[in-house]
């Protein structure tokens, strides 16, 4: 015998269902959920109640959470799953027709409608062939990936046919929308095998081309709160006092195919120093974007002067989009400063002193500078 | 009285629903100790009662809970999905499942996954912890009882190789590490509400320990220990206060297990401590057995024995009261996860997914089984209501006489 849940018990103290009318006040409540706990008390008993409500609650949670905070979204799915999985348990039905007109509506929000998308999927065997085919260049990154794995797939069974030419329209069409890096390489591999080169740099839009200035002091990892003069200014004239003597800015380009900016290659592995990275960014309006940095050096970011994140940590290895830092693009030019720093660790694996930097949408997808799409190389 | 009665009701069932669960990583004590009967008779392989199929990644252990085998995972791309699911523990079917989306990061080592913390419950409420620092409270039928993003609150607290230190409840506490490099804690979160109860700055510095519960002999006070590469700290669990630190260092990968009034900590090999008798903020170091060097696997200690398993995969048998070695087996493999006893028996799974079962002997110990399971196996095995639980990414079996 299982003894009494939470969530029984409170049932016997509240109400055994919820009113439409009250489904918006829970809504509110639960979105108030904020960091560090913050709203918990309240939103427990919402979203408690939310749970026991019917599949007439299922729409509203979805609305709710397009523009709910993280937190909240989770609160709010924890809730609509709870509803969903009764419905169906109870041999209800869930609102399909409602579900696929969220799912359809781009003006949602990329997660959740993923979320309706899943739950139609349950009930609806024919949805995934209706709907993801033409997910290909859709705002949801889940979305877009399920639409790029049917072309990849599509690819591989033509090639196993022999049939190179609808393999090579699929794997075109696939890489159009593929941004993940698993399926990227498949496709690239796929065209490769047909003789056709993929440029990888321009199709994941890395910045290859920086001006650089070091090394500065970073013996004992001190260096890492210490504001050296690029922090303060960016002069392409000015000279400073350095680790080793005076330094300067200068140019450089990364010729590497998978898109890594070497400066350990490209200067010199300085061990307990730091150096600064700069370039601009050309934006032909006003966007919210995401830089997605890849190393194995502590770091600093700033965009157009404003410290974006700082992140000291060393050696614990480099990953595709390791890092993805939320930031807004004025329209025309934007100064990206990277702070990069070098520990004095003597192990093999400790040696890295690189990274990779490129702008995306939410979704991953590349953002190219508005002047000219191959100046950031 | 109708309500007194049945609220005795429910509180003697949680009571013998506490012995019969596996609540945590390690078990109920965290100590990997069972004292029900399992089966050992492996000689034809492991009996499987049931397998079922899992989601994504995972190897977090499973936990049991009043009937209910409640397991992690995480799926996609980048692993941002986070799972939680319950299975009937009779029959494996899939009782419900939860999803939610990480608010933390999700980079990691490709070994590892973002569901490599193992739950926790006390009872009426799971608590599921991932390496994105997402902590998520459900109650025993899947309803959302509160969430909260440690990450999403601290912004650096994570680690670019992945986390796997496993929460612990006590004292209506759920005790999370959160260390590593950059923005480095630990916390006491509330069970009922996931409000903050204390927060202590922690050294910078990865780690994948978990933390382990002490019982004052004297009082039946808990205190729960804190490992990292500084040493060990125990904190009353409900505060966050300290009440003892051992500052000679310790490693951040195998964790210590608690016995009596004995704790054996990876420090300088293996070091046992015990609180001090005339000064309690300092612990008094029993035994230093530099020879002794686990592994990955955490340790065990049962009937007097503390057993390790090192990096050749070689169990070693060990003196509890002096640190002496008093017999080894080599197993075959490497081992990640940690072993656990039932009875006479010690269970572990080594990394290429074979299981061993070994008789533990006062002069040696014997290996009386092995399974195949015939896939990558990271996880510690869990013991309830005579059944060994353990799960690949792929897969989560029940070993038990059907």
């Amino acid at each position: 015998m299982r003894p009494l849940s939470l969530s029984l018990l409170i049932c016997l103290v509240s109400v055994s269902f919820v009113q439409a009318a009250e489904i918006d006040a829970l809504l509110e409540q639960v979105k108030a959920v904020g960091p560090k706990g913050q709203g918990n008390l309240v939103a427990q008993q919402a979203v408690l109640k939310l749970s026991q409500g019917d599949r007439e609650a299922l729409l509203p949670i979805l609305h709710a959470s397009n523009d709910a905070n993280p937190l909240a979204m989770n609160w709010l799915r924890g809730a609509f799953e709870a509803i969903a999985d009764d419905t169906l348990k109870s041999g209800g039905e869930l609102p399909q027709h409602d579900l696929e007109e969220f799912v359809l509506d781009t003006d949602n929000a990329p997660r959740v409608r993923r979320l309706a998308y899943e739950w139609l999927a349950k009930v609806d065997e024919s949805a995934p062939d209706r709907i993801i085919p033409t997910m290909l260049n859709d705002p949801s990154e889940e979305l877009r990936r399920d639409a790029v794995a049917r072309l990849i797939e599509a690819a591989q069974g033509a090639v196993a046919e022999g049939n190179q030419s609808v393999a090579h329209t699929n794997w075109k069409q696939a890489l159009e929308g593929a941004v993940d890096e698993d399926q990227v390489n498949t496709i690239v591999e796929g065209l490769k095998e047909q003789g056709e080169e993929v440029d990888l740099v321009d199709h994941f839009g890395m910045l290859m081309s920086w001006k650089l200035i070091g090394p500065f002091d970073n013996k004992d990892m001190k260096g890492f709160d210490v504001a050296y003069p690029p922090e303060q200014e960016i002069d392409f004239s000015a000279k400073y006092e350095g680790q080793l003597g005076e330094v300067e800015w200068k140019s450089y380009q990364s010729e590497k195919q998978d898109g890594e900016f070497d400066i350990g290659e490209l200067v010199a592995n300085h061990k307990g120093s730091v150096t600064y990275a700069t370039t601009t960014f050309e934006s032909d309006r006003e966007q919210d974007v995401e830089f997605r940095i890849s190393t194995q050096n502590a770091w600093k970011l700033w965009l157009n002067g404003e410290l974006l994140f700082a992140r000291e940590e060393y050696h614990r290895g480099m990953f595709f989009d390791q890092y993805r830092v939320r930031g807004t693009l004025k329209p025309g030019e934007n100064v990206l400063l990277l702070k990069v720093l070098q520990n004095e660790q003597e192990q093999d694996w400790a040696q890295d002193y690189k990274f990779k930097f490129r702008v995306t949408d939410f979704s991953g997808r590349a953002i190219h500078p508005a002047d000219d799409r191959r100046a950031s190389r | 009285m109708q309500r007194i009665i049945l609220c005795l009701c429910a509180v003697l069932t949680l009571t013998i629903s506490a012995v019969a669960d596996w609540r945590q990583f390690r078990g109920n004590d965290a100590d990997g100790l069972s004292s029900v009967t399992v089966p050992t008779d492996w000689s034809n392989g492991a009996p499987i009662a049931w397998s079922a199929e899992l989601v994504g990644r995972g190897l977090a252990s499973p936990i049991i809970v009043n009937g209910q085998v409640v397991v992690t995972a995480s799926s996609g791309p980048s692993q941002e999905r986070l799972h939680v699911l319950s299975f009937d523990a009779e029959t494996g079917e899939l009782q419900w499942e939860r999803q939610f989306w990480a608010t933390g990061r999700t980079a990691c080592h490709p070994k590892t996954c973002v569901a490599a913390p193992t739950p926790a419950s006390d009872g009426e409420r799971i608590f599921a912890f991932y390496s994105s620092n997402d902590v998520v409270c459900l109650d025993l039928d899947g309803n959302l009882l509160w969430y909260r993003g440690l990450t999403h609150d601290f912004p650096n607290a994570s680690n670019s190789l992945g986390m796997a230190s496993s929460p612990v409840v006590a004292n209506e506490t759920l005790i999370v590490m959160v260390e590593n490099d950059a923005e480095s804690f630990t916390t006491g979160l509330d069970t009922a509400t996931g409000e903050t109860r204390w927060r202590l700055d922690r050294p910078r510095a990865a780690n994948w320990t978990s933390p382990v519960i002490m019982t004052d002999e004297a009082d039946g006070s808990l205190h729960v220990l804190i490992q990292s590469s500084k040493g060990v700290v125990a904190v009353n669990p409900k505060t966050g206060e300290e009440s003892w630190n051992y500052q000679d260092g310790a490693s951040t990968t195998p964790s210590s297990v608690v016995s009596g009034e004995v704790v054996f900590v990876p420090s300088n090999g293996v070091t046992a401590l015990k609180v001090g008798e005339s000064n309690p903020s300092v612990p008094e170091i029993l035994w230093n057995e530099g020879g002794l060097q686990p592994g990955t696997s955490s340790l065990t200690a049962a009937d007097g024995r503390l057993y390790l398993i090192n990096r050749g995969g070689v169990l070693a048998s060990v003196n509890q009261k002096t640190g002496e070695r008093l017999w080894q087996l080599r197993l075959k493999g490497n081992f990640s996860g940690s072993p656990v006893i039932a009875g006479k028996n010690l269970f572990t799974f080594n990394e290429d997914g074979e299981g061993f079962a070994v008789e533990l002997g006062d002069e040696e110990g014997k290996i009386v089984g092995t399974h195949e399971l015939g896939e990558t196996i990271l996880c510690t095995p869990a013991i309830a209501d005579g059944a060994i639980y353990v799960r690949s990414d792929g897969h989560l079996w029940k070993i038990a006489q059907q």
